[in-house]
């Protein structure tokens, strides 16, 4: 199964690479470059030479697996038992279910409609087991079906790759001259167990065929999908101002989640306006909550925001990032928990102010002043272990450093005297410098070294300044100065 | 010549009357970039590991920067707050002494906007008693209004003491303190001198006849200037 979203046209040769030992290798290749002889698994440059105009993109093989774990769900439309197989296969138990759609070869034209809807090729076998499903898809005729009693015949004729062997395995069978299924299934029972008796099952030729002819059981564990939970309220007539149903939802969605012991950490607010159009709004918590009073005041200063148009007639509210919560016992003296109390606080300040505007400066191992410290929206997790700042920081940064004019007695000396914000200041005492290299990993090539400058003018004000560059550094013209910070 | 010796008490045991009480005070900066009010409002909060709220209005945060956490000394984690409105500010600071957690609420307003009034002063102190949370607001280019404030500083920098070791370079910071209204305490005037290793400030009073500014060390470096 390929994806195809925006993919370009079939006649260009393209493969998606993936890191590999000694630089990218194919991970897959489309019908072009598979015509010009390219190979899954071999190197990207090898390929290059072969097919000067091959087109290279990486794989996104996390996103590629997600999407089948959600195809597995969708799936379920034709059948109720689905799992993924492998990366790149879905394995459907659709005993009972095909004469709801016509017979197994209309459900299989039906199945690929659907698919080629979704931007997906696909290949589709029926077959008694798993394992012989799993050849006919990838090796058989298009849309093979296979009776209860052809599977030998017509996993015959496969290669033994089909039999999902790995690799080492399919070489080895490959010199001894079996080359097809129906070979492997020739060779006497017993000569195969001696020479495969202690093989695991992905190299064991005898297990797998017995997997694929339905002597030893393979069954289809289906997967649970995740369980939503969405309240929705459906009105009788349009109205302009949801906030009088917010509180009933909130509490029904929090005895939902109450029931099956969750938590969310994200909520969402859907509102469908009569004429067609969807609003949304979602707000975020710091710790997983399940408190209606909690949930409902987060929503209080946003709801104006929605734009009602001529009205709307229904809302959900769902429940996302959902996660375990422990029932935990208040204490008995009606005092409340205080990290309980410091997760809202920092739900209602993010709800009104987003989450740009609260956050949690951390330190970073750096010794760029602005780099070595970030800022985290405060409602995420924070990391553990901080780097402890070397040596003496000023209390106050300013955002961008400021530029001053300045006077100096010998140029790798500290100032004399400087110009900031239209008032001179005079030099009275200063410490330093201390020098702050650029990092070369990270800054642009010519990036000049900094010179810091703690010093004290004559009404003692404290500042920390630096000087940009060096004289002789050959990288620009005279260094210039700055104002970074304040000392206490 | 009276010597005042401000020790923080550590947290969850009772204050000093009149010294560190958990309550709304405010602090007047002299000049718009000088952090020095701050240092002092930090030094007076309790000490911990419990989070300081910090809500700063745009003005404020352009024209005197953001608090760097690898200079608020004992590292103490700070959530910060960046809003426009000075309304806003006190919404958040309000929000902040609703919830007993916290070490500490700093605000910093600009100027005197119509939404700093006598009531929200008085809004933000009864939270603060009620929580037991103690409340900074610093003004910047400000005029000390009618204000509900239990204590109300004007705070600017002073050259620093001499250094231990090295006669150039500026050594513990020093600040000149006011404080020019106050419901427990004796209002005066301070020169306090900030022992960083310590986390502690020692106040000293003025004397007339300035033999403390003399002795500073800034006047050997006249000449090199």
């Amino acid at each position: 199964m390929e994806r195809q979203g925006n993919a370009p046209p079939d006649d260009i040769p393209l493969v998606l690479a993936r890191e590999g030992h000694h630089g990218p290798v194919v991970h897959a290749a489309n019908r072009a470059a598979r015509l010009a002889g390219i190979m899954a698994g071999s190197r990207v440059v090898d390929m290059r030479a072969i097919c000067p105009d091959l087109q290279v993109a990486y794989a996104d093989q996390a996103g590629d697996l997600a999407a089948l774990d959600r195809l597995v769900l969708w799936a379920r439309r034709w059948c109720p038992w689905t799992v993924r197989d492998g990366d790149d296969g879905l394995i459907l138990d659709t005993t009972g279910s095909d004469h709801l759609l016509g017979g197994e070869a209309a459900m299989l034209v039906e199945m690929e409609t659907q698919l080629s809807l979704l931007g997906l090729t696909a290949r589709l076998a029926v077959a008694p087991t798993w394992g012989a499903a799993w050849a006919l898809a990838r090796f058989g005729p298009v849309r093979a079906l296979c009776g209860e009693d052809e599977v030998a015949v017509k996993l015959g004729a496969l290669p033994v790759t089909g039999l999902r062997l790995d690799g080492a395995t399919v070489l080895l069978l490959r010199r001894l001259g079996l080359k097809t299924i129906g070979a492997v299934m020739d060779v006497p029972r017993l000569s195969l167990t001696r020479r495969f008796a202690k093989a695991a099952l992905p190299a064991n030729p005898l297990l797998r065929l017995d997997q694929a002819l339905g002597k030893r059981a393979e069954p289809v564990s289906s997967v649970d999908p995740a369980p939503r939970f969405v309240v929705q309220s459906r009105l009788a007539e349009p109205i302009f101002d949801p906030s009088p149903y917010l509180p009933a939802l909130c509490e029904d969605l929090c005895d939902g989640l109450q029931q099956a012991g969750q938590g969310c950490r994200r909520l969402h607010l859907t509102i469908y306006r009569t004429d067609g159009d969807i609003s949304h709004l979602s707000v975020a918590m710091s710790a997983l909550s399940r408190d209606p009073v909690h949930l409902h005041g987060l929503f209080r200063d946003k709801v104006d925001r929605i734009n009602p148009g001529y009205g709307f007639d229904l809302i959900t509210l769902e429940a996302a990032d959902l996660g375990a919560v422990q029932n935990v016992q208040s204490h008995l003296d009606g005092g409340s928990d205080d990290d309980l109390q410091l997760a809202h606080l920092l739900d209602r300040l993010t709800a009104r102010f987003g989450d740009r505007a609260v956050t949690r400066p951390v330190l970073r191992a750096s010794h760029i002043p602005e780099r070595a410290e970030a800022r985290l929206p405060a409602i995420a997790d924070v990391p553990a272990l901080m780097p402890v700042p070397a040596s003496e920081r000023p209390l106050r940064l300013l955002d961008q450093p400021e530029e001053v004019r300045v006077l100096y007695a010998v140029p790798e000396g500290p100032p004399a005297q400087f110009v900031w914000r239209r008032q001179t200041h005079r030099v009275a005492r200063y410490a330093g410098p201390e020098r702050i290299a650029p990092e070369w990993w990270k800054d642009r090539p010519g990036t000049r070294l900094r010179d810091y400058f703690k010093v004290e003018d004559q009404v003692g004000q404290r500042l920390w300044l630096y000087r940009e560059g060096l004289h002789t550094d050959g990288r620009g013209g005279d260094p210039r100065w700055f104002v970074h910070g304040m000392f206490v | 010549m009276g010597l005042l010796r401000m020790q923080k008490t550590p947290e969850g045991q009772p204050q000093q009357p009149g010294l560190a009480r958990f309550t709304l005070s405010e602090a007047f900066v002299e000049t718009a970039a000088d952090p020095a009010a701050l240092g002092f409002a930090l030094a007076r909060l309790p000490r911990g590991q419990r989070p300081l709220l910090w809500v700063q209005d745009r003005v404020s945060r352009k024209e005197s920067g953001f608090p760097s956490l690898a200079g608020t000394g004992p590292l103490r984690p700070i959530i910060m707050v960046n809003v426009t409105r000075a309304a806003d500010v006190l919404w958040a600071m309000e929000e902040g002494l609703r919830c007993r957690s916290l070490g500490g609420v700093i605000g910093e307003i600009w100027g005197d906007p119509a939404a700093l009034d006598f009531t929200a002063t008085k809004r933000l102190a009864l939270r603060s008693e009620a929580a037991g949370v103690a409340c900074w607001l610093i003004r910047r280019a400000a005029h000390p209004n009618l204000s509900a404030a239990r204590d109300r500083w004007r705070i600017g920098a002073r050259p620093s003491a001499p250094h231990p070791h090295d006669r150039q370079a500026p050594g513990a910071p020093r600040w000149a303190i006011e404080l020019f209204r106050s419901r427990d305490a004796k209002p005066g005037q301070w020169v306090a001198t900030y022992d960083r290793a310590a986390d502690r400030v020692d106040l000293v009073a003025p004397v007339s006849d300035r033999t403390l500014d003399a002795g500073d060390g800034t006047a050997g470096q006249r000449a090199a200037g």
